[in-house]
């Protein structure tokens, strides 16, 4: 893991009204394959993808929220939520799928600037 | 230095692809080499050789497939994004191969910079 | 690190999520971004406060084709696709704030 490289996903848009934060997990998973250390950050709408309960039967969409708890499994465990964004939309950690690390913002900008390989989508 | 590009978004619609090219162009004008770009989410949209801009418009697929002739660029199309999006080798254009996910993580990790174009 | 903003700031949260969270270093302005930097615009203040922090740059293409070559506010550098390139070669990593 002596090479391996500091990557972090940054989610700030909401499930299902686009399909970026789907697509962008799956990004995640695979990254998980090639053994590097990887981090997701949430901010903004972003935290919404977090958030327990989506019933998504009346879109007709697939509801790949579970998907989040599975990270474990991949040993991705660094996900940090940042506490400002949590808070501007009346959310706490147990409104969470999966443990967070909730960060501020500036602990936030200092673990970006921290990484090798920072994307979003 | 070696470039991995990511293009997040179709042709035409939004201004990512556009952005993605010129930065690209002035890249390899600059020295440095372009390895990868690779097109995920709608990005996909640029690999199809179904393609018919107006005459007095840019093409862009075309323009894509010209710069991977000239300098090598290898253009990767995200495979689950392209089914979804009715992208297959059928319609692709020159220049482009569909691939998985993994392609753009390795350009991650063997690229020295990684530069993202979307909405 | 260097920062790729590519929304309008009137239009999304974007370039305040930017500017309240990263750590500093360069922000590069492009494509609807570009009305960020230009005189008289609601952001013009909020981006000279964050220019102790921050080393404001503009893709130049971009400001133009909205024709606004003429208002970019001082303190913010243009840059062309080549200027663009070599913000991301100078920096270790850039982040595109999608």
């Amino acid at each position: 893991m002596s090479d391996a490289k500091k990557f972090m996903f940054v989610n700030r848009k909401a499930p299902y009204g686009t399909i970026y934060a789907l697509e962008s997990l799956e990004v995640v998973l695979i990254t998980a394959a090639f053994d590097q250390d990887v981090s997701l950050a949430f901010l903004d709408d972003g935290v919404y993808q977090l958030k327990k309960g989506q019933q998504t039967k009346g879109i007709e969409t697939k509801n790949f929220s579970p998907a989040y708890r599975a990270l474990e499994d991949y040993d991705i465990e660094k996900l940090y939520v940042e506490k400002e964004a949590m808070a501007a939309r009346g959310l706490t950690e147990e409104d969470f799928l999966v443990p967070v690390t909730v960060l501020s913002r500036a602990e936030m900008g200092k673990l970006m600037d921290e990484q090798d390989v920072v994307l979003s989508f | 230095m070696k470039y991995g590009i990511v293009v997040n978004e179709g042709p035409y619609q939004h201004q990512s692809s556009d952005s993605a090219y010129l930065f690209a162009k002035a890249a390899i004008e600059k020295g440095h080499e372009v390895w990868r770009v690779f097109f995920y989410h709608d990005g996909v949209n640029n690999a199809t050789r179904l393609t018919e801009p107006p005459q007095d418009d840019r093409h862009i697929v075309n323009r894509w497939t010209k710069l991977a002739e000239e300098h090598k660029v290898d253009l990767v199309v995200c495979v689950a994004a392209a089914l979804r999006r009715g992208i297959k080798e059928e319609n692709l254009a020159q220049g482009f191969r569909i691939s998985g996910l993994g392609q753009l993580v390795e350009a991650g990790i063997k690229c020295d910079r990684l530069v993202t174009f979307g909405d | 690190m260097l920062h790729i903003i590519n929304q309008s700031p009137l239009n999304s949260s974007t370039l305040d999520t930017c500017l309240n969270t990263a750590a500093g270093g360069d922000i590069l302005f492009i494509e609807d971004a570009v009305y960020a930097v230009t005189k008289g615009n609601a952001a013009e203040a909020k981006l000279k406060a964050a220019m102790g922090k921050f080393k404001l740059h503009v893709l130049l293409p971009d400001l133009e084709a909205r024709g606004l070559g003429d208002r970019l506010m001082d303190g913010v550098t243009g840059v062309d696709y080549g200027g663009f390139v070599d913000l991301t070669s100078n920096n270790k990593t850039c982040q595109s704030w999608l």
